[in-house]
Protein backbone atom coordinates (compact mmCIF):
# COMPACT_ATOMS: atom_id res chain seq x y z
CA UNK A 1 0.00 0.00 0.00
CA UNK A 2 2.75 2.51 1.14
CA UNK A 3 4.83 1.22 -1.91
CA UNK A 4 2.06 1.78 -4.15
CA UNK A 5 1.16 6.01 -2.93
CA UNK A 6 5.52 6.12 -3.16
CA UNK A 7 5.31 5.15 -6.59
CA UNK A 8 2.31 7.52 -7.36
CA UNK A 9 4.37 10.02 -5.52
CA UNK A 10 7.26 9.72 -7.32
CA UNK A 11 5.78 10.19 -10.48
CA UNK A 12 3.69 13.21 -10.11
CA UNK A 13 6.69 14.43 -8.38
CA UNK A 14 8.41 13.48 -11.60
CA UNK A 15 5.44 15.32 -13.95
CA UNK A 16 5.65 18.30 -12.14
CA UNK A 17 9.42 18.73 -12.13
CA UNK A 18 9.07 18.60 -16.09
CA UNK A 19 6.55 21.01 -16.34
CA UNK A 20 8.72 23.20 -14.03
CA UNK A 21 11.79 22.76 -16.03
CA UNK A 22 9.95 23.36 -19.21
CA UNK A 23 8.60 26.75 -17.94
CA UNK A 24 11.82 27.87 -15.99
CA UNK A 25 13.22 27.06 -19.98
CA UNK A 26 10.75 29.21 -21.47
CA UNK A 27 11.06 31.85 -19.15
CA UNK A 28 15.08 32.03 -19.52
CA UNK A 29 14.39 32.03 -23.04
CA UNK A 30 11.78 34.50 -23.35
CA UNK A 31 13.88 37.29 -20.72
CA UNK A 32 17.11 36.39 -23.15
CA UNK A 33 14.68 37.40 -26.22
CA UNK A 34 13.68 40.70 -24.67
CA UNK A 35 16.84 41.44 -23.21
CA UNK A 36 18.25 40.60 -27.15
CA UNK A 37 15.90 42.99 -28.62
CA UNK A 38 16.42 45.57 -25.93
CA UNK A 39 20.03 45.22 -27.14
CA UNK A 40 19.29 45.81 -30.41
CA UNK A 41 17.00 48.72 -30.13
CA UNK A 42 20.22 50.30 -28.26
CA UNK A 43 22.28 49.56 -31.41
CA UNK A 44 19.98 51.19 -33.42
CA UNK A 45 21.99 53.95 -33.34
CA UNK A 46 24.64 52.32 -35.40
CA UNK A 47 22.37 51.66 -38.53
CA UNK A 48 23.24 54.06 -41.14
CA UNK A 49 26.96 52.48 -41.19
CA UNK A 50 25.35 49.03 -41.00
CA UNK A 51 22.85 50.22 -44.36
CA UNK A 52 24.31 47.72 -46.83
CA UNK A 53 23.74 44.52 -44.37
CA UNK A 54 20.05 46.00 -43.58
CA UNK A 55 19.49 46.07 -46.78
CA UNK A 56 20.27 42.90 -48.29
CA UNK A 57 18.12 41.37 -45.39
CA UNK A 58 15.54 43.51 -46.61
CA UNK A 59 15.94 41.72 -49.81
CA UNK A 60 16.14 38.30 -48.07
CA UNK A 61 12.73 39.18 -46.60
CA UNK A 62 11.09 40.81 -49.47
CA UNK A 63 12.09 40.04 -52.78
CA UNK A 64 13.41 36.69 -51.97
CA UNK A 65 9.49 35.49 -50.88
CA UNK A 66 7.94 37.41 -53.68
CA UNK A 67 6.75 34.47 -55.56
CA UNK A 68 5.12 32.70 -52.61
CA UNK A 69 4.06 35.84 -51.17
CA UNK A 70 2.03 36.17 -54.47
CA UNK A 71 0.66 32.47 -53.80
CA UNK A 72 -0.23 33.04 -50.98
CA UNK A 73 -2.18 36.04 -51.37
CA UNK A 74 -3.82 35.53 -54.54
CA UNK A 75 -5.16 32.03 -53.13
CA UNK A 76 -5.98 33.39 -49.65
CA UNK A 77 -8.00 35.95 -51.26
CA UNK A 78 -9.82 32.67 -53.79
CA UNK A 79 -10.28 30.54 -50.88
CA UNK A 80 -12.25 33.26 -48.70
CA UNK A 81 -13.70 34.64 -51.25
CA UNK A 82 -15.05 30.76 -52.45
CA UNK A 83 -15.63 30.23 -48.70
CA UNK A 84 -17.63 32.83 -48.14
CA UNK A 85 -19.04 33.75 -50.86
CA UNK A 86 -21.28 30.47 -50.72
CA UNK A 87 -22.76 30.76 -47.92
CA UNK A 88 -23.25 34.60 -49.19
CA UNK A 89 -25.22 33.69 -51.73
CA UNK A 90 -27.55 32.03 -49.54
CA UNK A 91 -28.60 34.84 -48.24
CA UNK A 92 -28.46 36.60 -51.65
CA UNK A 93 -25.52 38.56 -50.24
CA UNK A 94 -22.55 37.85 -52.59
CA UNK A 95 -22.35 41.38 -53.56
CA UNK A 96 -20.68 42.20 -49.85
CA UNK A 97 -17.67 39.67 -50.74
CA UNK A 98 -15.67 42.49 -51.52
CA UNK A 99 -16.05 44.23 -48.06
CA UNK A 100 -15.52 40.84 -46.18
CA UNK A 101 -12.39 40.17 -47.82
CA UNK A 102 -11.02 43.50 -47.23
CA UNK A 103 -12.26 43.54 -44.07
CA UNK A 104 -10.56 40.23 -42.59
CA UNK A 105 -7.26 40.56 -44.72
CA UNK A 106 -6.69 43.48 -43.30
CA UNK A 107 -7.74 43.13 -39.28
CA UNK A 108 -6.01 39.47 -39.49
CA UNK A 109 -5.23 37.32 -42.08
CA UNK A 110 -2.97 39.54 -43.96
CA UNK A 111 -0.11 40.02 -40.76
CA UNK A 112 -0.70 36.56 -39.84
CA UNK A 113 -0.25 35.14 -43.64
CA UNK A 114 3.10 37.56 -43.92
CA UNK A 115 4.03 36.45 -40.53
CA UNK A 116 3.79 32.12 -41.04
CA UNK A 117 5.53 32.74 -44.57
CA UNK A 118 8.49 35.30 -43.25
CA UNK A 119 8.75 32.53 -40.08
CA UNK A 120 9.37 29.62 -42.16
CA UNK A 121 11.15 30.99 -44.84
CA UNK A 122 13.43 34.17 -43.53
CA UNK A 123 12.94 33.36 -39.14
CA UNK A 124 14.41 30.10 -39.96
CA UNK A 125 17.01 30.71 -42.28
CA UNK A 126 17.93 33.27 -39.35
CA UNK A 127 18.52 31.04 -37.12
CA UNK A 128 20.32 28.60 -39.23
CA UNK A 129 22.55 31.02 -40.30
CA UNK A 130 23.47 32.26 -37.01
CA UNK A 131 23.68 28.93 -35.04
CA UNK A 132 26.12 28.21 -37.54
CA UNK A 133 28.19 30.86 -37.16
CA UNK A 134 28.12 30.19 -33.24
CA UNK A 135 29.03 26.87 -33.73
CA UNK A 136 31.62 27.27 -35.80
CA UNK A 137 33.49 29.78 -33.34
CA UNK A 138 32.26 33.24 -35.34
CA UNK A 139 30.75 34.80 -33.04
CA UNK A 140 33.34 33.93 -30.42
CA UNK A 141 35.76 35.33 -33.04
CA UNK A 142 33.37 38.87 -33.52
CA UNK A 143 33.63 38.87 -29.54
CA UNK A 144 37.51 38.24 -29.81
CA UNK A 145 37.46 41.33 -32.40
CA UNK A 146 35.12 43.65 -29.52
CA UNK A 147 32.90 43.47 -31.99
CA UNK A 148 29.35 42.94 -30.54
CA UNK A 149 27.53 40.33 -32.24
CA UNK A 150 24.04 41.75 -31.76
CA UNK A 151 25.35 45.34 -33.33
CA UNK A 152 26.68 42.84 -36.34
CA UNK A 153 24.61 40.39 -36.58
CA UNK A 154 21.00 41.55 -34.54
CA UNK A 155 20.32 44.55 -34.92
CA UNK A 156 20.63 44.47 -39.12
CA UNK A 157 18.30 41.70 -38.82
CA UNK A 158 15.58 42.75 -36.63
CA UNK A 159 15.22 46.56 -38.27
CA UNK A 160 14.58 44.56 -41.60
CA UNK A 161 12.46 41.84 -40.93
CA UNK A 162 10.15 44.88 -38.68
CA UNK A 163 10.35 47.33 -42.06
CA UNK A 164 9.74 44.29 -44.32
CA UNK A 165 6.70 42.82 -42.64
CA UNK A 166 4.36 45.69 -43.20
CA UNK A 167 4.78 45.39 -46.75
CA UNK A 168 4.74 42.02 -47.32
CA UNK A 169 1.21 42.31 -45.05
CA UNK A 170 0.07 44.93 -47.78
CA UNK A 171 1.19 42.83 -50.08
CA UNK A 172 -0.89 40.14 -49.48
CA UNK A 173 -3.61 41.70 -48.84
CA UNK A 174 -3.55 43.32 -52.61
CA UNK A 175 -3.13 40.36 -53.96
CA UNK A 176 -5.54 38.54 -51.74
CA UNK A 177 -8.15 40.97 -53.26
CA UNK A 178 -7.58 40.70 -56.56
CA UNK A 179 -7.62 36.80 -55.98
CA UNK A 180 -11.04 37.33 -54.22
CA UNK A 181 -12.23 39.39 -56.96
CA UNK A 182 -11.31 36.58 -59.58
CA UNK A 183 -13.38 34.23 -57.84
CA UNK A 184 -16.23 36.64 -56.92
CA UNK A 185 -16.35 38.03 -60.80
CA UNK A 186 -16.24 34.02 -62.00
CA UNK A 187 -18.21 31.94 -59.78
CA UNK A 188 -20.38 34.14 -57.49
CA UNK A 189 -20.98 36.36 -60.30
CA UNK A 190 -20.38 39.53 -58.85
CA UNK A 191 -19.18 42.53 -61.38
CA UNK A 192 -15.27 43.85 -60.52
CA UNK A 193 -16.88 47.05 -60.44
CA UNK A 194 -20.03 45.93 -57.39
CA UNK A 195 -17.01 44.36 -55.98
CA UNK A 196 -14.60 47.40 -55.92
CA UNK A 197 -17.14 49.04 -54.81
CA UNK A 198 -17.72 46.99 -51.61
CA UNK A 199 -14.38 46.58 -51.29
CA UNK A 200 -13.65 50.54 -50.96
CA UNK A 201 -16.53 50.52 -48.54
CA UNK A 202 -14.67 48.14 -46.19
CA UNK A 203 -11.43 49.92 -46.29
CA UNK A 204 -11.18 51.83 -42.69
CA UNK A 205 -8.43 53.38 -40.68
CA UNK A 206 -8.16 51.32 -37.48
CA UNK A 207 -8.06 47.95 -39.35
CA UNK A 208 -5.22 49.09 -41.77
CA UNK A 209 -3.54 50.85 -38.45
CA UNK A 210 -4.15 47.71 -36.20
CA UNK A 211 -3.32 45.48 -38.89
CA UNK A 212 0.25 47.30 -39.71
CA UNK A 213 1.28 47.55 -36.30
CA UNK A 214 0.79 43.90 -36.10
CA UNK A 215 2.95 43.23 -38.84
CA UNK A 216 5.62 45.41 -37.64
CA UNK A 217 5.34 43.85 -33.82
CA UNK A 218 5.17 40.27 -35.74
CA UNK A 219 8.56 41.29 -37.13
CA UNK A 220 10.50 41.97 -34.24
CA UNK A 221 9.20 39.04 -32.63
CA UNK A 222 10.28 36.59 -35.21
CA UNK A 223 13.66 38.32 -35.68
CA UNK A 224 14.26 38.33 -32.11
CA UNK A 225 13.27 34.51 -31.33
CA UNK A 226 15.22 33.16 -34.42
CA UNK A 227 18.49 35.46 -33.61
CA UNK A 228 17.64 34.43 -30.03
CA UNK A 229 17.83 30.69 -30.97
CA UNK A 230 20.84 30.60 -33.00
CA UNK A 231 22.88 32.92 -30.91
CA UNK A 232 22.40 30.28 -28.52
CA UNK A 233 22.81 26.90 -30.55
CA UNK A 234 24.96 24.51 -29.00
CA UNK A 235 26.53 21.15 -30.09
CA UNK A 236 27.50 21.35 -33.62
CA UNK A 237 25.00 20.76 -36.54
CA UNK A 238 22.20 18.76 -34.02
CA UNK A 239 22.17 21.89 -31.90
CA UNK A 240 21.41 24.08 -35.17
CA UNK A 241 18.74 21.68 -36.53
CA UNK A 242 17.39 21.90 -33.08
CA UNK A 243 17.52 25.82 -32.40
CA UNK A 244 16.11 25.95 -36.34
CA UNK A 245 13.40 24.04 -35.11
CA UNK A 246 12.54 25.41 -31.87
CA UNK A 247 13.04 28.84 -33.17
CA UNK A 248 9.62 28.39 -35.95
CA UNK A 249 7.82 26.54 -33.46
CA UNK A 250 8.51 29.24 -30.60
CA UNK A 251 8.37 32.38 -33.56
CA UNK A 252 4.07 30.59 -34.87
CA UNK A 253 3.24 30.22 -30.96
CA UNK A 254 4.27 33.87 -30.33
CA UNK A 255 2.88 35.49 -33.04
CA UNK A 256 -0.79 33.83 -32.11
CA UNK A 257 -0.36 34.73 -28.40
CA UNK A 258 0.79 38.02 -29.42
CA UNK A 259 -1.41 38.45 -31.89
CA UNK A 260 -4.16 38.07 -29.74
CA UNK A 261 -3.54 40.54 -27.31
CA UNK A 262 -2.97 43.22 -29.84
CA UNK A 263 -6.47 42.24 -31.33
CA UNK A 264 -8.43 42.57 -27.54
CA UNK A 265 -6.10 45.56 -26.83
CA UNK A 266 -7.75 47.19 -29.83
CA UNK A 267 -11.09 45.95 -30.29
CA UNK A 268 -11.73 43.98 -27.06
CA UNK B 1 52.63 36.98 -19.44
CA UNK B 2 49.66 34.37 -19.17
CA UNK B 3 49.03 32.64 -16.13
CA UNK B 4 46.92 29.67 -14.79
CA UNK B 5 46.56 29.56 -11.38
CA UNK B 6 45.23 26.39 -9.84
CA UNK B 7 42.38 26.54 -12.40
CA UNK B 8 39.46 24.20 -12.09
CA UNK B 9 36.60 23.77 -15.13
CA UNK B 10 33.95 21.00 -15.02
CA UNK B 11 30.87 20.69 -17.45
CA UNK B 12 27.97 19.11 -15.75
CA UNK B 13 29.61 15.95 -13.93
CA UNK B 14 32.65 16.11 -16.60
CA UNK B 15 35.60 17.53 -14.96
CA UNK B 16 38.08 18.93 -17.63
CA UNK B 17 40.75 21.12 -15.96
CA UNK B 18 41.56 20.19 -12.42
CA UNK B 19 44.12 22.39 -10.55
CA UNK B 20 45.75 23.07 -14.05
CA UNK B 21 48.25 25.73 -13.27
CA UNK B 22 50.66 27.08 -15.98
CA UNK B 23 52.96 30.70 -16.29
CA UNK B 24 53.81 31.61 -19.58
CA UNK B 25 56.66 34.12 -20.20
CA UNK B 26 56.63 37.01 -22.74
CA UNK B 27 57.67 36.29 -26.52
CA UNK B 28 57.14 32.38 -25.41
CA UNK B 29 55.91 30.05 -27.60
CA UNK B 30 54.14 27.46 -25.24
CA UNK B 31 52.65 24.45 -26.59
CA UNK B 32 49.18 22.40 -24.88
CA UNK B 33 49.27 18.69 -26.50
CA UNK B 34 46.59 16.46 -25.61
CA UNK B 35 44.26 13.92 -26.47
CA UNK B 36 40.93 15.01 -28.41
CA UNK B 37 38.29 16.51 -26.05
CA UNK B 38 41.00 16.29 -23.51
CA UNK B 39 40.67 20.22 -22.37
CA UNK B 40 42.95 21.75 -24.27
CA UNK B 41 40.69 24.45 -25.77
CA UNK B 42 39.11 24.93 -22.55
CA UNK B 43 42.48 26.16 -21.14
CA UNK B 44 42.87 28.22 -24.08
CA UNK B 45 39.24 29.52 -23.92
CA UNK B 46 40.08 30.58 -20.37
CA UNK B 47 42.98 32.96 -21.18
CA UNK B 48 40.39 34.97 -24.33
CA UNK B 49 37.83 34.89 -21.38
CA UNK B 50 35.42 32.59 -23.70
CA UNK B 51 35.32 30.37 -20.70
CA UNK B 52 35.50 31.31 -17.00
CA UNK B 53 36.99 29.20 -14.22
CA UNK B 54 34.69 27.19 -11.80
CA UNK B 55 37.33 28.36 -9.38
CA UNK B 56 40.93 29.59 -9.95
CA UNK B 57 42.71 32.83 -11.60
CA UNK B 58 43.39 33.30 -15.02
CA UNK B 59 45.92 35.98 -15.69
CA UNK B 60 47.10 37.88 -18.49
CA UNK B 61 49.74 40.60 -17.89
CA UNK B 62 49.22 40.40 -14.46
CA UNK B 63 45.15 41.28 -15.19
CA UNK B 64 42.36 38.87 -13.95
CA UNK B 65 40.70 37.68 -17.16
CA UNK B 66 37.84 35.93 -15.01
CA UNK B 67 35.47 38.22 -13.43
CA UNK B 68 37.13 41.41 -15.97
CA UNK B 69 34.69 44.24 -16.70
CA UNK B 70 33.42 44.60 -19.81
CA UNK B 71 35.69 47.36 -20.46
CA UNK B 72 38.91 45.60 -19.27
CA UNK B 73 37.98 42.96 -20.86
CA UNK B 74 37.82 44.58 -24.36
CA UNK B 75 41.13 46.44 -23.55
CA UNK B 76 42.71 43.02 -23.27
CA UNK B 77 41.33 41.42 -26.35
CA UNK B 78 42.90 44.17 -28.47
CA UNK B 79 46.19 42.95 -27.78
CA UNK B 80 45.08 39.79 -28.05
CA UNK B 81 44.07 37.54 -31.38
CA UNK B 82 42.35 34.11 -31.37
CA UNK B 83 43.53 31.43 -34.53
CA UNK B 84 40.13 29.24 -34.02
CA UNK B 85 40.37 25.62 -35.43
CA UNK B 86 37.79 26.42 -38.17
CA UNK B 87 39.01 29.82 -38.93
CA UNK B 88 35.99 31.47 -38.36
CA UNK B 89 35.86 33.39 -41.34
CA UNK B 90 32.48 35.53 -41.80
CA UNK B 91 30.99 33.29 -44.91
CA UNK B 92 29.24 36.39 -46.68
CA UNK B 93 32.35 38.40 -46.70
CA UNK B 94 35.27 38.44 -49.21
CA UNK B 95 38.93 37.89 -48.16
CA UNK B 96 39.46 41.51 -47.78
CA UNK B 97 36.08 42.87 -46.05
CA UNK B 98 37.02 39.46 -43.37
CA UNK B 99 40.68 40.83 -42.83
CA UNK B 100 39.55 44.43 -42.44
CA UNK B 101 37.02 43.82 -40.04
CA UNK B 102 38.41 44.17 -37.01
CA UNK B 103 39.63 47.95 -38.06
CA UNK B 104 36.55 48.50 -40.37
CA UNK B 105 34.15 47.51 -37.51
CA UNK B 106 35.68 50.17 -34.75
CA UNK B 107 36.09 52.93 -37.76
CA UNK B 108 39.66 53.84 -36.22
CA UNK B 109 40.58 54.11 -39.46
CA UNK B 110 40.46 55.78 -42.39
CA UNK B 111 39.21 53.37 -45.49
CA UNK B 112 42.10 53.96 -47.40
CA UNK B 113 44.62 53.03 -44.56
CA UNK B 114 42.59 50.07 -43.65
CA UNK B 115 42.80 49.05 -47.42
CA UNK B 116 46.51 49.30 -47.00
CA UNK B 117 47.10 47.06 -44.00
CA UNK B 118 44.99 44.89 -45.66
CA UNK B 119 46.95 44.49 -48.84
CA UNK B 120 50.23 44.47 -46.54
CA UNK B 121 48.87 41.56 -44.32
CA UNK B 122 47.51 39.50 -47.00
CA UNK B 123 51.02 39.84 -48.99
CA UNK B 124 52.77 38.67 -45.78
CA UNK B 125 50.48 35.66 -45.78
CA UNK B 126 50.81 35.33 -49.89
CA UNK B 127 47.11 35.67 -50.30
CA UNK B 128 46.87 38.56 -52.77
CA UNK B 129 45.17 36.53 -55.53
CA UNK B 130 42.52 35.22 -52.58
CA UNK B 131 41.78 39.02 -52.20
CA UNK B 132 38.07 39.20 -53.46
CA UNK B 133 36.85 35.47 -53.15
CA UNK B 134 34.81 34.13 -50.36
CA UNK B 135 36.10 31.80 -47.94
CA UNK B 136 33.66 28.76 -49.60
CA UNK B 137 36.34 29.54 -52.97
CA UNK B 138 39.67 28.97 -50.97
CA UNK B 139 41.11 25.75 -49.46
CA UNK B 140 41.43 25.15 -45.85
CA UNK B 141 44.59 26.46 -45.37
CA UNK B 142 44.18 29.50 -47.32
CA UNK B 143 41.17 29.72 -44.58
CA UNK B 144 44.00 29.28 -42.03
CA UNK B 145 46.03 31.57 -43.16
CA UNK B 146 43.59 34.61 -43.83
CA UNK B 147 42.24 33.87 -40.35
CA UNK B 148 46.27 34.73 -39.01
CA UNK B 149 46.01 37.87 -41.36
CA UNK B 150 43.04 39.07 -39.67
CA UNK B 151 44.63 38.99 -36.11
CA UNK B 152 47.56 40.11 -37.71
CA UNK B 153 45.65 43.34 -38.19
CA UNK B 154 45.24 44.57 -34.97
CA UNK B 155 48.72 43.68 -34.14
CA UNK B 156 48.28 41.38 -30.43
CA UNK B 157 51.18 40.86 -28.02
CA UNK B 158 49.59 37.50 -27.41
CA UNK B 159 48.51 34.88 -30.52
CA UNK B 160 46.11 32.45 -29.00
CA UNK B 161 46.12 29.06 -31.81
CA UNK B 162 43.60 26.43 -31.35
CA UNK B 163 44.66 23.26 -33.41
CA UNK B 164 46.23 25.62 -36.22
CA UNK B 165 46.77 22.19 -38.19
CA UNK B 166 44.20 20.11 -37.85
CA UNK B 167 42.59 19.19 -41.59
CA UNK B 168 45.84 20.15 -43.12
CA UNK B 169 48.26 18.00 -45.73
CA UNK B 170 51.77 17.61 -44.27
CA UNK B 171 53.18 20.25 -46.46
CA UNK B 172 50.31 23.00 -45.54
CA UNK B 173 50.78 22.08 -41.91
CA UNK B 174 54.51 23.18 -42.19
CA UNK B 175 53.50 26.56 -44.00
CA UNK B 176 51.19 27.37 -40.93
CA UNK B 177 53.90 26.10 -38.48
CA UNK B 178 56.67 28.70 -39.90
CA UNK B 179 54.20 31.48 -39.65
CA UNK B 180 53.74 30.42 -36.18
CA UNK B 181 57.77 30.47 -35.92
CA UNK B 182 57.44 33.71 -38.06
CA UNK B 183 54.98 35.23 -36.14
CA UNK B 184 57.39 35.27 -32.68
CA UNK B 185 60.43 35.80 -34.60
CA UNK B 186 59.56 39.16 -36.79
CA UNK B 187 56.95 40.54 -34.07
CA UNK B 188 57.65 39.10 -30.91
CA UNK B 189 54.33 37.72 -30.25
CA UNK B 190 53.41 35.15 -26.93
CA UNK B 191 51.43 32.29 -28.27
CA UNK B 192 49.62 29.46 -26.77
CA UNK B 193 49.32 26.80 -29.07
CA UNK B 194 46.92 23.83 -28.91
CA UNK B 195 47.33 20.82 -30.51
CA UNK B 196 47.92 17.17 -30.67
CA UNK B 197 50.08 17.20 -34.23
CA UNK B 198 53.16 16.59 -32.55
CA UNK B 199 55.25 17.22 -35.63
CA UNK B 200 54.07 20.52 -35.59
CA UNK B 201 54.46 20.88 -31.93
CA UNK B 202 58.11 20.13 -31.75
CA UNK B 203 58.76 22.88 -34.67
CA UNK B 204 56.78 25.73 -32.84
CA UNK B 205 57.20 25.16 -29.43
CA UNK B 206 60.12 26.76 -27.07
CA UNK B 207 57.91 24.53 -24.32
CA UNK B 208 55.95 22.05 -24.44
CA UNK B 209 53.05 20.47 -21.91
CA UNK B 210 50.75 17.47 -21.81
CA UNK B 211 47.52 17.48 -20.34
CA UNK B 212 46.14 14.88 -18.82
CA UNK B 213 43.69 13.96 -16.64
CA UNK B 214 42.90 18.02 -15.85
CA UNK B 215 46.17 19.17 -15.55
CA UNK B 216 49.51 19.16 -17.30
CA UNK B 217 51.56 15.73 -16.12
CA UNK B 218 55.27 17.23 -18.04
CA UNK B 219 56.25 20.44 -18.90
CA UNK B 220 59.53 20.84 -21.36
CA UNK B 221 61.30 22.13 -24.23
CA UNK B 222 60.60 19.95 -26.86
CA UNK B 223 63.84 18.35 -26.49
CA UNK B 224 63.07 16.83 -22.94
CA UNK B 225 59.52 15.87 -23.85
CA UNK B 226 60.60 13.86 -27.64
CA UNK B 227 63.49 12.19 -24.76
CA UNK B 228 60.46 11.77 -21.76
CA UNK B 229 60.47 8.87 -19.41
CA UNK B 230 56.78 9.82 -18.33
CA UNK B 231 54.77 6.58 -19.30
CA UNK B 232 51.46 8.99 -20.35
CA UNK B 233 53.65 11.31 -22.40
CA UNK B 234 55.73 8.90 -24.47
CA UNK B 235 52.53 6.62 -25.40
CA UNK B 236 51.14 9.52 -26.26
CA UNK B 237 54.26 11.32 -28.57
CA UNK B 238 55.11 7.95 -30.33
CA UNK B 239 51.28 6.72 -30.74
CA UNK B 240 51.68 3.80 -29.31
CA UNK B 241 48.42 1.49 -28.48
CA UNK B 242 49.63 0.11 -25.29
CA UNK B 243 50.03 2.60 -21.60
CA UNK B 244 48.56 4.62 -19.17
CA UNK B 245 46.27 6.51 -21.64
CA UNK B 246 42.73 4.57 -22.98
CA UNK B 247 40.63 5.63 -26.50
CA UNK B 248 37.93 8.67 -24.87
Amino acid sequence: MNSGINTTGRRLGGIFELIGSRVMEFLDQAGYTILLLARAFYYLKDAPPKAREIVTQMYFAGVKTLVVCSLVGVFTGMILALQTGIELQNFGMQYQIGHLIIASMTREMGPFMAAIILTASVGSAMAAEIGTMKVYDEIDALEMMSISPVKFLVMPRVVALATMMPVVSIYIIVLACLGGAVVANSILNVSFNVYMKHLYKGIHFKPIYVGLLKSFVFGLIISGVSCAYGLRATSGELGVGHATRSSVVASFLMVLIIGYFITAIFYG
Amino acid sequence: MIEFVDVHKSFGPKRVLGGFNLSIEKGETFVIIGQSGIGKTVALRHVAGLLHPDSGTVLVEGVQVNGASPGTMRKLRERMGVLFQSGALINWMTVAENVALPLSEHRRFPKKEIDRLVDEKLGLLELGDAKQKTPSEISGGMKKRVALARVLMSNPDIILYDEPTTGLDPVMSMVISDLIRQMQRDFGVTSLVVTHDMKSAFHVGDRIGMLYGGELVQVGSPEEIMNTENAVVRQFINGELEGPIRAQ
